[in-house]
């Protein structure tokens, strides 16, 4: 396998971050740091969803499998000691047997497009509702924590969380792992055998693919990223809640996201993912910062954020739906097609 | 090769086919022919795997068709190019015909039969990169003819071929469905052009309403009166 030029050079400059910030901001590492990291793991997260909207499976249900990996590994470590080791395995076969039961039957009797986002909306706010009515162990709607180990840092409890360079490389190593998922599935045969299927079935069928089960091993999969995504999130924040990690918030969140970066190229996500965070980042220190905003808006102020999301969501998904990362890609390979092919602009009448 | 032995077969509550048995013989082209609504595409579909016949046998090769899911057919060597060609259209020429050869048995030989395809329809290699939903109505009927070879068929089932096409063009489609014939195939098609479709076929079935009508060789069908005036417009 030839290894990319982009690789070559990308690697070492990643895993050479912590050290640049350090030099950079000295007073504000941990910030930048933070900043850094919260990108890195909701890009796993996003690419991990990404896998099933390529395929025209576009799902609000991905919320719920982020908050059934925090919450189950975090439940089990609070009240059964149980160490995420474990419970990260755990929590991705429930999230996984959750994803078959909703997908199994959504495939079988064909539902796709809207009827595809509403059912898989309502299992968002399922696992939501579920986490507030079992308040007693999950803290409700004000969310928990895990039970810190020790110092905080713990190969055994898998908590890294006060070393922030430490955290940063789990996050890299993670955020890895999704894109070598991806590009697995990407070089597959059922990268084609979804890619035919999500443009007409029973074509499909008839050459051989078995669509139900294609369509639920992509699930089972973008499930399971997003699963071990939300339990990392867990452990990095060492707080959950079930607006932070689960519910429909996240859902919206993830598919923003990824429209926002791009759903059909590998870094299409990771780009999703830095455009957010330093979105709400600079949102939300903008609206800290200025009085006048508040004075306008009053409390409403702190929901501009999410207007603003809104609106763009609209602007991406008519004027660049491809994503940003996509439409850059693709006018870089018109260019540079341009002189192979001249225009025949006037030759035909 | 393939024996169906009354079939029943409809949509909910509404019932398409009535009793329909008939055999294709190994190297054999076949026809079906009927007016629109008769059930002839429905007929293939049950074929397919792609509706579920209700009542009735059916096997391939003494292998049975209603116990066989829809992605399994192909696998006994029934290859079925779909009313209105149905070809991957945000796909490429050559990525359809990759997905031809999706079942594993097909994928080893890809390389061979790719070559073999583009052999038989050059046209197809030119146009490999292009995305197939671009091409004109006869070159995506020859592509889907193509990816339904990719899989090793014994028996292709042809849907409408010449559906939507100019007159010159279905000209071309018959002559391709001629020389799918002399590659060795066997083929079962269905087709409105009566006129044409006999004098390419051995045989023919008239499908009427649902029922089997009549059958007999090509010949004695273009031969018959009520064929011709009801069929022909003669």
């Amino acid at each position: 396998m030839r290894i990319p030029k982009t690789a070559l050079i990308g690697v070492p400059i990643l895993l050479l971050v912590p050290l640049a910030v350090r030099f950079a901001f000295p007073a504000a590492e941990k910030y930048y740091l933070h900043l850094l990291i919260q990108i890195l793991i909701w890009s796993f997260i996003y690419t991990g969803w990404s896998l099933m909207g390529r395929f025209g499976l576009t799902s609000l249900g991905h919320g719920a499998f982020t908050g059934i990996g925090a919450y189950v590994m975090v439940l089990l470590w609070n009240y059964a000691g149980i160490t995420p080791w474990i419970g990260i395995p755990v929590a991705i076969v429930v999230s996984i047997i959750v994803a078959l039961l909703v997908g199994y039957p959504c495939f079988r009797l064909r539902i796709v497009g809207h009827y595809f986002a509403l059912l898989t909306l309502a299992l968002t706010e399922f696992v939501r509702l579920c986490i507030v009515g079992l308040r007693d162990y999950t803290g409700g709607s004000l969310g928990t924590q895990p039970r810190r180990f020790g110092d905080g840092v713990s190969l055994y409890a898998l908590q890294f969380e006060p070393d922030r360079v430490l955290s940063y490389y789990v996050a890299l190593a993670l955020w890895a792992l999704g894109l070598y998922v991806w590009w697995r599935i990407d070089r597959s045969m059922d990268r084609y055998a979804l890619d035919a299927a999500s443009q007409d079935e029973d074509a499909a069928a008839s050459v051989g693919i078995d669509v139900t089960r294609e369509k639920l091993k992509i699930t089972a999969i973008s499930a399971a990223m997003c699963a071990l995504g939300g339990a990392i999130y867990a452990q990095y924040q060492m707080y959950i809640g079930p607006d932070t990690i689960a519910g429909l918030s996240v859902s919206l969140n993830i598919v923003f996201a990824v429209i926002a970066g791009g759903m059909w190229v590998m870094l299409g996500p990771t780009v999703g993912a830095v455009f957010t965070q330093v979105l709400s980042e600079v949102l939300r220190v903008t609206i800290q910062n200025s009085a006048a905003l508040q004075k306008v808006f009053g409390s409403a102020v702190l929901a501009l954020d999410t207007m603003i999301y809104g609106l763009l969501l609209i602007l991406f998904i008519i004027y660049m739906p491809k994503g940003i990362l996509g439409t850059l890609l693709e006018r870089r390979e018109k260019k540079q097609e341009t002189p192979l092919v001249p225009a025949k602009a006037g030759t035909r009448s | 090769m393939l024996e169906l032995s009354n079939i029943d077969a409809g949509y909910g509550g509404f019932q398409a086919l009535f009793g329909v048995s008939m055999t294709v013989k190994a190297g054999e082209a076949v026809a079906v022919i009927g007016a629109n609504g008769a059930g002839k595409t429905t007929l293939l579909r049950v074929i397919s795997g792609l509706l579920p016949a209700t009542a009735g046998t059916m096997t391939m090769e003494g292998v049975s068709l209603r116990a066989t899911p829809p992605h399994k057919i192909i696998s006994t060597g029934i290859a079925h190019v779909p009313e209105g060609r149905r070809l991957f259209p945000r796909l490429s020429v050559e990525n359809n015909l990759k997905i031809g050869a999706f079942i594993p048995a097909a994928r080893q030989k890809f390389a061979e039969r790719l070559a073999f395809v583009y052999e038989l329809f050059p046209r197809l290699k030119e146009r490999r990169a292009q995305l197939a939903g671009t091409l004109s109505g006869g070159e995506q009927q020859m592509c889907a003819i193509a990816r339904a070879l990719m899989s090793g068929p014994k028996l292709v089932l042809l849907d409408e071929p010449s559906m939507g096409l100019a007159p010159v063009i279905v000209a071309q489609v018959f002559d391709l469905v001629r020389r799918i014939r002399g590659e060795g195939y066997t083929v079962l098609i269905v087709e409105q052009n009566v006129r044409q479709v006999l004098r390419i076929a051995d045989r023919a079935y008239l499908l009427e309403v649902g029922r089997l009508k009549a059958s007999g060789s090509a010949a004695e069908l273009a031969a018959s009166d009520e064929i011709r005036k009801a069929y022909m417009g003669i």
